[in-house]
């Protein structure tokens, strides 16, 4: 049974550009999917043929059991958009803004009311309510525009990068509000380019780029296929560099990497912040002076650097036996999950 | 006429009602922000009102209009003209109000919405016909102090004022291709207006066309501009209405009704089918 989000082989080009060169997605009911990717990798386009927004070239697209390309409309009344801009008119205050939206979704003009005043207050904007949205925070926009989403409480929502621009505690106070609204049995699409905000928020992820989906799962076996965590440790005096390197070793579950000129070790561990103390006792015990030490988690960065290798070798694999090749090697990659 | 024949998508709820409660909702909130700001709007009336000062007296005493060089004559003859101008000049605000939306993401969430496709377009239309109604009334008001006169009395004036309304009202159905066509609010600006000082000055409308080459002079007969201008004329009874055999200068009330009427027709159609696709 598909999910409350479900597309098959969606492909879009844009002149020479395949924007989506046959992305599958699958996001069951009331979970959320993090759709993750760099600039350009397709995710705002993938966002945009679900809401309705552009017709893709081919494939097929489910939401909450209509199919769009048949019946956008029904599509409409279903779903939620939050797009990377915080679209409300700046000239009109918070509560009109959502009136308005309230009765484009077809709502008599005193349910939108109603329901404008009730999101203003669960949106922390009740004060602001009949200011101009020109006047608010970056913050406060992003949240009146989430509440426009919310409007009609939308089984479906999809949010594209909402928490781009905004700062700490902006973004945590969204999370928050995301994660009441899935607790809720909202089923979400989530794009974004920060793993972190993935991490935080997302059931599944799905790696996108260059229009194509080139890693799928939980954000653990995401990490576990990164590399997971690492020992990054500088030293002090070059000349500890070789023994600095035998302690890593020992502690280390794979290969140490030296970088002579910045006298920087790293090597990938499991066992987190009790590891790293213990690492940092032994080097003491030794009498190796270091300048800096950490423990890093892979980032979006780490994440594209292993899984850019891949894409590299289909693309190899494609030139030398056309599409079909490519559609073969992707098909086995999913198998091997 | 393909608007009108193409057959609506399919829609449970809807159809015209839908489509009409829609625009006024859209329409509603043009309105309020022409109320936040006011600027436009006054911009908007002043620059009409320094056309008609400028043209009234730095031209006045040197136009030949119906064999007379008198200035009081030519403020008579160039009130039809300038009305029919700002009217026209309401497509550069539709245009940069659509473009802005499509800038700042609008457009998108209207599109996510389940409402009429037409709607955003033909709500900002008529917040634009709105203005250009205030507009005209004040223009009216500054034109009768510089000596301008209704000679064929109040019906067939109003009657004049409503063609200048539908005549405005279709241009800014240009102004909304326009400000779907281009990237950026300043572009469906300058985008807006360039073209309509040709449309403008190549009429009837501040000089008598009688007097132009007659190549220039075909296409001022024709230009749907011309029509509304030499219909206002005519129903205001002012001077300087143009005797040239060209059909529209013979029929200009019935030539300007189908002149707008087939902006309308055509540019909303064209706008509509953008909208559906439209890409910020």
């Amino acid at each position: 049974m598909p999910g409350a989000i479900y597309a098959e082989g969606l492909v879009k080009t844009f002149g020479d550009v395949r924007a989506l060169d046959g992305v599958d997605l699958d996001v069951p009911e009331g979970t959320v999917l993090g759709l993750l990717g760099p600039n350009g990798a397709g995710k705002t386009t993938a966002v945009r043929c679900l809401t309705t927004l552009l017709t893709p070239d081919s494939g097929k697209a489910v939401v909450a059991g209509i199919d769009v390309l048949k019946h956008p409309n029904e599509v409409r009344r279903s779903i939620g958009l939050s797009g990377q801009f915080a679209a409300v008119d700046e000239y009109l205050t918070g509560r009109e803004n959502l009136q308005m939206v309230g009765q484009l979704y077809q709502m008599k003009a005193k349910e939108a009311k109603v329901r404008a005043s009730e999101l203003l207050e669960r949106f922390n904007l009740a004060d602001a309510a009949d200011r101009t949205s020109k006047t608010y925070s970056g913050g406060m926009r992003r949240r009146l525009d989430l509440a426009a989403a919310l409007v009609v409480s939308p089984p479906v929502m999809f949010m594209d990068e909402p928490t781009t621009g905004l700062d700490p505690r902006n973004r945590l106070q969204l999370w928050e509000v995301i994660q009441e609204l899935v607790a809720g049995g909202t089923t979400l699409l989530l794009t974004t380019q920060y793993l972190e905000e993935a991490d935080h928020l997302a059931h599944d992820i799905c790696v996108i780029d260059h229009g194509r989906v080139i890693a799928r799962g939980t954000s653990d076996q995401l990490k576990a296929q990164t590399g997971g965590e690492r020992v990054e440790l500088v030293v002090h005096e070059r000349e500890h560099m070789t023994s600095a390197a035998e302690i890593l070793a020992g502690f280390g579950k794979g290969e140490t990497t030296v970088e002579q000129h910045t006298r920087k070790l790293t090597v990938p561990v499991t066992g987190g912040a009790k590891l790293l103390a213990e690492v940092i006792r032994e080097l003491d015990t030794r009498g190796i002076e270091i300048d800096d030490i950490g423990l890093r988690r892979p980032t979006l960065d780490d994440v594209f650097i292993s899984l850019t290798g891949h894409v590299a070798e289909e693309k190899e694999d494609e030139n030398g036996s056309g599409a079909g090749a490519a559609k073969q090697s992707k098909r086995k990659k999913e198998a091997d999950k | 006429m393909s608007a009108v024949t193409q057959p609506l998508a399919p829609r449970p709820a809807g159809g015209p009602a839908q489509s009409a409660r829609d625009s006024l909702v859209v329409a509603k909130r043009n309105l309020i922000r022409m109320t936040r700001i006011p600027e436009v709007v006054i911009f908007g009336l002043i620059q009409p009102i320094m056309f008609v000062v400028l043209f009234s007296y730095v031209f006045g005493g040197s136009m030949n209009i119906g064999g007379t060089t008198d200035p009081a004559v030519y403020r008579e003859f160039l009130m039809a003209g300038i009305f029919a101008q700002t009217v026209t000049f309401a497509t550069a605000g539709a245009g940069a109000g659509i473009a802005d939306d499509m800038h700042k993401g609008l457009i998108d969430r209207f599109r996510s919405l389940p409402m009429s496709r037409g709607a955003v377009l033909t709500g900002r239309t008529l917040a634009d016909l709105v203005q250009t109604a205030l507009t005209l009334l004040v223009l009216a008001i500054v034109a009768l102090l510089v000596g301008w006169r209704i000679h064929e009395g109040l019906p067939k004036a109003l009657g004049a004022f409503g063609l200048l309304l539908l005549l405005g009202y279709a241009f800014t159905w240009i102004g909304a291709l326009i400000g779907l066509s281009v990237r950026t609010p300043e572009a469906a600006t300058s985008g807006g207006l360039v073209w309509l000082f040709p449309v403008t000055f190549i009429s009837n409308a501040f000089v008598d066309s009688s007097q132009m080459t007659p190549w220039l002079r075909h296409i001022a007969d024709w230009n749907p501009f011309s029509a509304t201008v030499q219909a206002c004329r005519e129903l205001f009874g002012n001077p300087g209405v143009s005797d040239s055999p060209a059909w529209p200068m013979q029929h200009a009330v019935w030539a300007s009704l189908i002149w707008s009427v087939l902006i309308v027709v055509v540019f909303r159609t064209l706008s509509v089918r953008k909208y559906r696709n439209a890409t910020a």
